[in-house]
């Protein structure tokens, strides 16, 4: 692939891996630990690039495992830290994604999408990495997944996945696809100064008073870096709030019901939603990412053709807008999702809704993106 | 407005660049555009493309449907990814590269013959510069962007030095492909 990154005036033709780069270090992020893998590899690159000259730094692991693990450490040093992976690298990832769950530690975890399980089609796009965002590391622990389709979306909510993983502590996964990645289109970064950057909450207590896990004050621990005189334990097992390990039954479970407070009780924080013609729909189509592009192309043409289509389009896709769905299907009497994948996040779309409203489902392997007309078809059919 | 252009090569002849500029041309004039290269192991040698959306609302499908405007500088690249385009669209080849199969030439209306990287090397003297007469060329035989948007976007993205050499570039393939398209020549001779 040819380089678009050179800048051609005030809009920059980008390819999306190549924003989301840009995105992250107008974030502050300040480390990249990395492996490389297709179609992800342009983020490590452009990083390896960017970091350097803005006092930050890059390191390309040995492996996938170890570059979630640089990740994780560089974080709690309190680097804002990031890495960029595809669905085989994240599988690797994910032991190290639970550890940085379970130590509190902000970072930022993309994934552009290929296809296929196992190693599978390297350099084509999928959706098919949804529920194993949600549910790939073990145990019980919330998350946090945004799902842009648009590049200047995908340049703030970059930025957006950072500020979340710093204000609530805890890893937050970008998950975009190779459709997105490799598509350059018109940016225009922002200026600095006009959005929001959210850096987590230091403890200023004496480091002899530092209690690693204090939540006396909330569900969100201040924070503490390694490295300037405070000493604490870091580990994977449950630990109280001295960050030691325990197997107090209580102690555990309110620690992870906290975990779970962190997500849940802050929605109107978290949530996002952008709606698309949706007003007096009576057919609602549900799409995310890059799939969700075609779908505004298929609800238009339904509308030209009398049949009044609109399109929910989450940007936070973990966790699932249910009450939003719930709230909608009041309104919409049918549902089409289209998602390009055998059928994922339609599970959290019919556990979502009244029992017996219809759902459409439009599912897709191989590698070739889901095409307006298909979407259109299917909302043509329960029409 | 909407329109579709494809260049397609062999990996290392700098087709990505036009695209890239012919999309810098469009957002000068206030158009929205998107580009998707090809993405495969083969980055020397193989038959590459790029294809790029011009539009004057945003883009939303980001794929192409029927192509407007087909460059290729290569006969694999010519098979490979010389379809989709439309009866009446532009197709532009370099003769010496790309073995056109004959009915080809009856069955797309506006089927230009110019022999590009010849032009390069007899005008400019090195290879580096194909992209600019290539997009020189397109612009005189399509009416996606203005001469001076593309010109201007060329000059930005032109590196230090070159600007020049690359106007010079454009010249060439632009005067020679606007001249054949005032006389209703599809095929260049010297």
């Amino acid at each position: 692939m040819g380089s678009f990154t050179d800048t051609g005036g005030d809009i920059k033709f980008w390819p999306g891996n190549i924003v989301v780069a840009e995105a992250a270090v107008a974030a502050g992020c300040n480390f990249f630990g990395g492996y490389p893998i297709t179609p992800s590899s342009e983020i490590a690159a452009h990083m390896a690039m960017l970091l350097p000259r803005n006092g930050g730094h890059f390191i390309q692991m040995e492996d996938e495992i170890a570059a979630m693990g640089s990740v994780v450490g560089a974080s709690l040093a309190g680097a804002k830290s990031m890495t960029a992976t595809s669905g085989p690298g994240l599988s690797l990832k994910l032991e190290n994604l639970g550890f940085g769950y379970i130590v509190e530690a902000p970072c930022v975890v993309v994934n552009v999408m290929r296809g296929g399980p196992s190693t599978g089609l390297p350099t084509h796009p999928s959706q098919a990495d949804v529920m194993q965002a949600r549910w790939g590391t073990h145990g019980d622990h919330p998350t946090i997944a945004l799902t842009p389709s648009f590049h200047q979306e995908l340049y703030m909510e970059t930025i957006r996945a950072f500020n979340l993983a710093e204000k609530f502590r805890m890893p937050v996964l970008l998950l975009i696809d190779e459709v997105i990645g490799h598509l350059s289109e018109g940016v225009v970064p922002p200026e600095p100064g006009s959005f929001e950057i959210i850096n987590r909450i230091y403890s200023d207590v004496p480091p002899e008073d530092f209690v690693p896990y204090d939540t006396s004050n909330g569900d969100i621990p201040p924070f503490r870096p390694y490295f300037d005189g405070y000493r604490w334990h870091t580990t994977g097992l449950n630990h109280d709030h001295t960050g030691f390990p325990t197997t107090i039954a209580k102690d555990v479970e309110a620690d992870e019901r906290r975990h779970y407070r962190k997500v849940t009780e802050h929605r109107d924080e978290i949530d996002k939603i952008e709606w698309f013609l949706a007003e007096d729909a009576d057919i609602g189509v549900f799409s995310f990412g890059s799939t969700a592009r075609a779908a505004m192309v298929a609800v238009k043409q339904a509308r030209e053709m009398g049949i009044k289509a609109g399109l929910m389009r989450p940007l936070t896709l973990w966790p699932f807008p249910n009450i939003q769905v719930n709230e909608w299907t009041n309104q919409v009497k049918k549902l089409v999702v289209p998602e390009f994948n055998l059928g994922q996040i339609v599970y959290e779309v019919e556990r979502s809704v009244h029992s017996d409203m219809p759902i459409k489902r439009i599912t897709k392997a191989g590698g070739v993106p889901i095409a307006p007309a298909e979407i259109l078809a299917g909302i043509e059919e329960v029409a | 407005m909407h329109f579709e252009a494809r260049f397609s090569a062999v990996g290392g002849q700098g087709i990505i660049l036009a695209g890239t500029i012919l999309a810098d041309a469009s957002h000068i004039l206030g158009l929205h555009a998107a580009g998707s290269p090809t993405y495969t192991a083969q980055v020397r040698g193989g038959p590459t493309k790029v294809d790029v959306i011009v539009d004057s609302d945003r883009i939303l499908f980001p794929r192409t449907a029927a192509i407007d405007f087909f460059l290729s500088l290569a006969t694999k690249s010519y098979l490979r990814f010389g379809d989709n385009i439309k009866p009446d669209g532009v197709v532009l080849v370099d003769p010496n590269l790309v073995e056109v199969p004959a009915e080809d030439r009856e069955k797309y209306k506006n089927f230009y013959e110019i022999p590009i990287i010849q032009l390069t090397s007899d005008h400019m003297g090195r290879m580096v510069y194909t992209s600019a007469v290539s997009l020189g060329a397109m612009v005189a035989l399509t009416d996606v962007v203005t001469e001076d948007a593309a010109r201007q976007a060329l000059k930005t993205r032109a590196p230090k030095g070159t600007e020049m050499y690359n106007m010079k570039a454009f010249s060439v393939g632009y005067d020679i492909a606007a001249k054949m398209k005032e006389k209703g020549e599809y095929v260049y001779s010297m």
